[in-house]
Parts: structure tokens; sequence; C-alpha cells
């Protein structure tokens, strides 16, 4: 053993203990916020899965005694919405579905749209629509609350004027569609945004080759571009529907009564003034409610960090 | 009437001129090379015949049809880009039989093509896979495989070997020229390697800054570049030059060039020159290709005018096939190519032969050849 081994291995193991201590720190911190955050999961799901009179005597924390599956059922099929329903939230579930579906595949696909002509088929001033696309983005949706509400009155008497001539209104001033309209004019400075970004960075000579390859407009967009844009699709679906499916505020003014989207219908449950709150079917539906936005992140969430990043190299 | 014939073209982005009025013609069956350095216009030029970019005037016509304005798709041309341009999400044979699809071409017809084409360029074995399945050199030649299925009037060919490295290079030139042999096929090809211009084309076009420089076979532009800068792009090593005067008496013109600390070297004017155009006194540059530089035992005995002079050797540069030896003249580098046996060594003196033969003289003042 050389002097100079005797000096180093003792800092050498001074080193690894420091290590050792600062991954413990890392880990302890990472673990005790990840707890801080899984807690009102797990007291909601413990709570549904308990009876009333266990909720309303127990402890919050306490794991259920005696496992019912009740409160859920309930809260789907038989729960009181507002005054008259009693239906449970299963119908303002299915209100909610035909909303986001149409919703996040319109915006999604004119997002990809406008992608594809502000980067590959660029006109003077390209970059000024942009920028005002942008900054869609950054309009609170309180903002344009009472120029929807103009628009879709207007929607509603064209399709008054149409049920008169017609006996059928081809879906204007039906609330799903006024909200489908709303979600769309509004998300698609998100959508745009993203997939402006990404095809920046597509390269232009695939394009070009389609054009010589005699494909068309849309033939270049259906067949080149959007077969490689699963990554940025993703995103896009992921970010739409979870901002589609949450919204209260558009669904709470511009739709009523049993064409209510989930969110109206879980606030309208909870803040029942009548009879016995039910916390355990209050706690059942509100994850139900939540189901759907979590089922996509689990299903699609790696590609959405990877997908965010990919738009984001370049733009 | 020439099978592809450019007039006048001209290219503006804005105040900025890329395309200077170029006048060039093709035969069919020809091979043309674009050649120059980065940012003359080339790649633009290969772009307007494709009909990727607008052109500002002249007129861009194929077997006497004015195809200035037709769509890329309806000119009847192929291109292969620089980065091979595959469709990442289709196999080999979807991206090969994709134009045809586009142009309604049914099914049995485009399978028996892309068959054909995959046997000549040896791809059958890779037609089901993926670009990203594919090396550098297959990606090349699956490129090649989507515009010759297609058996368009002529081929655009941008930069197509500069994505591979040295010897899969050598190996696809050979495959393209071959290709081109086998197929009589019309090619413009675009690429800044002199080494391809030379061993590809029927015809070169030298361009610089927007502007034809000179247009001709390969062995014209080696030979007898019309001006200095295709001189000194065109051949590698580049061109010996140095700067001389005519100096006439007795009838006979000869150059001669200083040099410094020694009796200058005087010779007849080079065959190739107009000696009318020289007066007494002219300053000229006189223009040499190393291989017309060696040493006195291994001039040509077809040469016959042939005049020495002897220098240090000042580098050595052993290049496996043959030697390069620098010496200097007057400040000037001069290079020569010796066999690769020949036992020089640095510092040296040495008797250098030149071949005035192959020997050209330049106009210092317009830079065109005389």
């Amino acid at each position: 053993m050389t002097a100079a081994d005797l000096v180093a291995a003792p800092r050498r193991r001074n080193y690894s203990s420091q290590s050792i201590v600062t991954r413990v720190v890392i880990y302890g911190l990472l673990g005790f916020f990840a707890i801080i955050y899984l807690v009102p999961l797990i007291v909601m799901v413990m709570t549904s899965l308990k009876p009333l009179d266990e909720v309303t005597g127990g402890n919050m924390f306490a794991l259920p005694k005696s496992l019912t599956f009740a409160p859920w059922t309930r809260a789907w099929g038989e729960a009181a919405i507002g005054v008259s329903d009693t239906a449970g939230i299963s119908g303002y579930f299915m209100n909610s579905i035909k909303m986001v579906v149409p919703a996040v595949v319109i915006s999604t696909l004119l997002g990809a749209l406008n992608g594809y002509v502000l980067t590959k088929w660029r006109f003077p001033g390209h970059k000024l629509v942009f920028g005002m696309m942008l900054f869609a983005c950054f309009i609170p949706f309180q903002s344009v609350i009472i120029p929807m509400a103009v628009i879709l009155g207007l929607l509603g008497q064209i399709g008054n004027q149409l049920i008169d001539t017609f006996g059928f209104s081809f879906g204007f001033g039906n609330p799903t569609v006024n909200l489908v309209l709303c979600h769309v004019v509004y998300g698609l400075g998100f959508t745009t945004l993203f997939f402006r970004n990404y095809y920046e960075a597509f390269p232009t000579e695939l394009v070009k080759a389609a054009m010589i390859d005699g494909a068309s407009f849309f033939q270049i967009f259906r067949r080149v571009l959007l077969p490689n844009s699963t990554p940025i699709i993703i995103v896009t679906v992921i970010y739409q529907f979870t901002n589609i499916w949450n919204d209260f505020l558009f669904g709470s003014t511009f739709a009523a009564g049993d064409q209510s989207p989930m969110t109206v219908a879980l606030n309208n449950l909870v803040n029942t003034s009548t009879g016995v709150v039910e916390y355990n079917v209050n706690m059942a539906a509100a994850i139900i409610a939540a189901a759907p936005t979590l089922f996509v992140y689990v299903v699609a969430g790696r590609y959405f960090v990877r997908g965010l990043m990919a738009g984001a190299v370049k733009g | 009437m020439a099978f592809l014939e450019i007039n006048g073209l001209r290219k503006r982005y804005g105040a900025l001129e890329v395309l200077k009025g170029i006048d060039l013609t093709l035969d069919k069956g020809g091979f043309l090379v674009l050649i120059g350095p980065s940012g003359c216009g080339k790649s633009t030029l290969l772009g307007t015949i494709a009909g990727l970019e607008s052109i500002s005037a002249g007129k861009i016509s194929i077997e006497g049809q004015q195809i200035n304005d037709l769509h890329p798709s309806k000119r009847d041309i192929a291109m292969v880009f620089q980065s091979y341009a595959l469709y990442p999400n289709m196999t080999v044979a979807e991206n090969m039989a994709f134009g045809m699809e586009m142009r309604g071409v049914a099914r049995p017809e485009r399978e028996k093509a892309v068959a054909e084409v995959a046997k000549t360029l040896q791809l059958e074995h890779l037609l089901k896979r993926r670009p990203s399945q594919l090396s550098g050199g297959q990606r090349q030649r699956v490129a090649m495989g989507r515009a010759l299925v297609r058996q368009p009037r002529v081929f655009l060919f941008d930069e197509p070997l500069s994505n591979l490295d040295a010897k899969l290079r050598v190996d696809m030139r050979v495959e393209i020229k071959r290709l081109h042999q086998r197929t009589g096929a019309t090619i413009v090809y675009v690429t800044h390697d002199q080494i391809e211009a030379m061993t590809l084309a029927t015809r070169i076009a030298v361009l610089k800054d927007g502007e034809l420089q000179q247009v001709g076979t390969p062995q014209e532009v080696y030979n007898t570049p019309a001006n200095l800068f295709v001189a000194d792009f065109m051949g590698s090593p580049s061109m010996n030059l140095l700067e001389g005067k005519v100096s006439r008496s007795n009838g006979a013109a000869s150059v001669v060039i200083e040099r410094t600390g020694t009796a200058p070297i005087a010779f007849p004017v080079p065959t190739s020159a107009n000696v009318e155009a020289l007066g007494e006194g002219a300053r000229v540059i006189f223009g040499i290709r190393p291989e017309a530089v060696s040493d006195v035992e291994s001039v040509s005995a077809k040469s016959k005018s042939v005049t020495t002079f002897t220098s240090d050797v000042e580098i050595v540069e052993p290049a496996g096939s043959d030697t390069f030896v620098v010496t200097s003249i007057a400040g000037r580098e001069v290079t020569a190519r010796m066999r690769s046996d020949s036992d020089i060594r640095v510092g040296q003196s040495q008797v250098f032969a030149l071949n005035l033969d192959k020997a050209v003289l330049f106009d210092p003042a317009t830079t065109h050849r005389i």
C-alpha cells in the first residue's frame, strides 16, 4: 500500500457515506411528499367504501370495518342530482363523454391542420396569424362567456328556424353541440401551438418528396404528416381531454338540467341542501368523475413528457 | 432541340438575386452535374427544375414542353433528396409505390414495377422493412428506387451521397454510374464534390454566386477551365497558378516567371493560349495541373513542349498511388505529382519538368482564360 492509497481510502469512504446520507434525504423527502399528495385520494377511496354511519361516526383515516360497494352503485345510478332527478350521475357521465370525444377529436385535427399550414404552406403574414392564435391561449374562460353566449344564442335561433322549416335542428342550439363548439374554439390556440412546434422540426423534404410523388394537400397531411405525429397527437389528446372533461364554467353556463356535463352534476350532488350529506356517495361520485382523465394519463402518460419534449426542442 | 432546356432563368428572394440568368441545355440520356461552392445556387436551380421553387424570370422546358408553372407532380420528374426523405411510416415497398398510388396506378401494376426495380437495386429482401431499420447505403438505394420506379423523363439528385461515409460514397457513385449507363436516364445531379462531378457527368455546369462559370464535358472543364475560379475549384489538389509576364522576341512569344534569387523560368507560350492576344510585357497567370508537373523521367513521351526548373522540395505527401511534392516559386506553392516510388526527400534540390501541352494562361484582370 502506498502513501497515496492510505490518504485516498478514508476520503473515498467519507464521500460514499455522504452520498448515502444525500440519497436518504432525497428519497425521504420524495416519499413524504408523495404520501401527502396521495392522502386525499386514499381518504376518498376508503370513505367511498364505508357505510354512512361509519363515515359520520368514525375516524377519517380508519380502514373500513364493513366493506361496502353500495355508495358506488348509488352514486352511479340512484343518487339525487338536483331536485327532481334521482338517476345518479350515469347520465351526466355519458353527457360528458358525448361532449369530450368530438371536442377532442375536432380540436386536435384542426390544430394539426393549422400546424401543417403554418409550417409547410407558409403564406405572407403566417407569423401574425400564429401570434394571434397564441394569444387565444392567454384569454381567460370568464372573458369569453358573454360573447360566446351571444353566438350560442344566435345559433339557437337558427336551430329554432330550422325546426320550423324542416322539423329538425341539425344540432343548432343543442347544449352538447354548443359545448363542443366552445371547447373547440377555446382549445384551438393550444392545439395549434403544439402541432406548429412539432411540425416546425418535421423534415420539409418529406413534404417536397410527397409533392413530387403527386400527393395533394390533404393526402400529404393524411398520409405523411399525421402518421408521423403520434407523440404530439397523444400530448394534445391528453391535454384537451383533461381540460374539457374538467371544465365547469362553460358546462354550468351553457348547459342546463339533464344536459349538464359530469362536473356540473357532481357539484349538484355534493352541494345538495336537502337530507343527509352522504359523504361516501359523494366520494364515489368524485372518483368516478376523475376516473377518465386518470385512465387517459395511465394509458398514454409516458408519451406525454416525451411528446412535450419532442415538440419543445425546436420552435 | 435539347431534351431539357433552361433559358434566362432568374430567381429572386426579395432584393437578393440567387440565380442570375442561367442558360443550360441537356440532351436525352445526358448526365448534367451542377457543381459549385455552398451558396452558389445549385440546389435552388435544381429546385426550380423540380418545381419546388418558383422562378422570377426565364423558361424551363422538357422535350419542348414549357414546365415553368406546372405543379411538381405534373412535370414527370423524380427527385432523390440529400436526406433521402423516405416516409418513416411506410415500408420500403410502400415508399417506392407511393408515387404510383397517388397517380392512381392499379395495385398489381405497382407491385410489378416495385419488384422490378427492387431486383435491379438488390432491395428485394428489404421490401417489408421500414426506413428506420435500414443502413445509410440501403436508404440511399431505396431513395433511388423510389425515383426509378416511376420511369420519369428527368431524374434530379440533390447531393445524394453527402450523408454517406467515404467508402460507401465511392461504392454508390459507381452504382449511380452503372444505373445511368444501363437505363440511359436523363439526370441532373447537384454536388459540391468535384470527383463525383468528374466521374459521373457527361456535362458539368460550374456555378458561382448564381452565375454559370463554365458548361462543358468533364475534360473541357478540367483541361481548359474558362476562368481562374473553375481552374481552382475543379481538381484535387487544385491547379498550380503562377504570375508571369509575356516576352516577345523574333516573332515567338514566351512566358517568363520571375524567381527570387535565381534566374527566371522562361518557356514558349502554351499551345492552348491565343498568342495573338498577348502583347509584349502583358501580365498573365500561368496555370498547370499537378499531374503536368513531375520529375524529368516521368514526362510523357508524347508531350511536345516541356520545360524544366530546379527548386527545393518543401513538403512530401505520399498518397499511396502517387506522391505529391510541394515546392515554391516566387512565394507561390507549386504541387507536383510524382510516382509513389520516387525517392524524394524534403530539402533536397529537385529538377521539375512542366508539361506545357497541359498548361493554360489566364488574364489576371478579367480572370478569363486567354
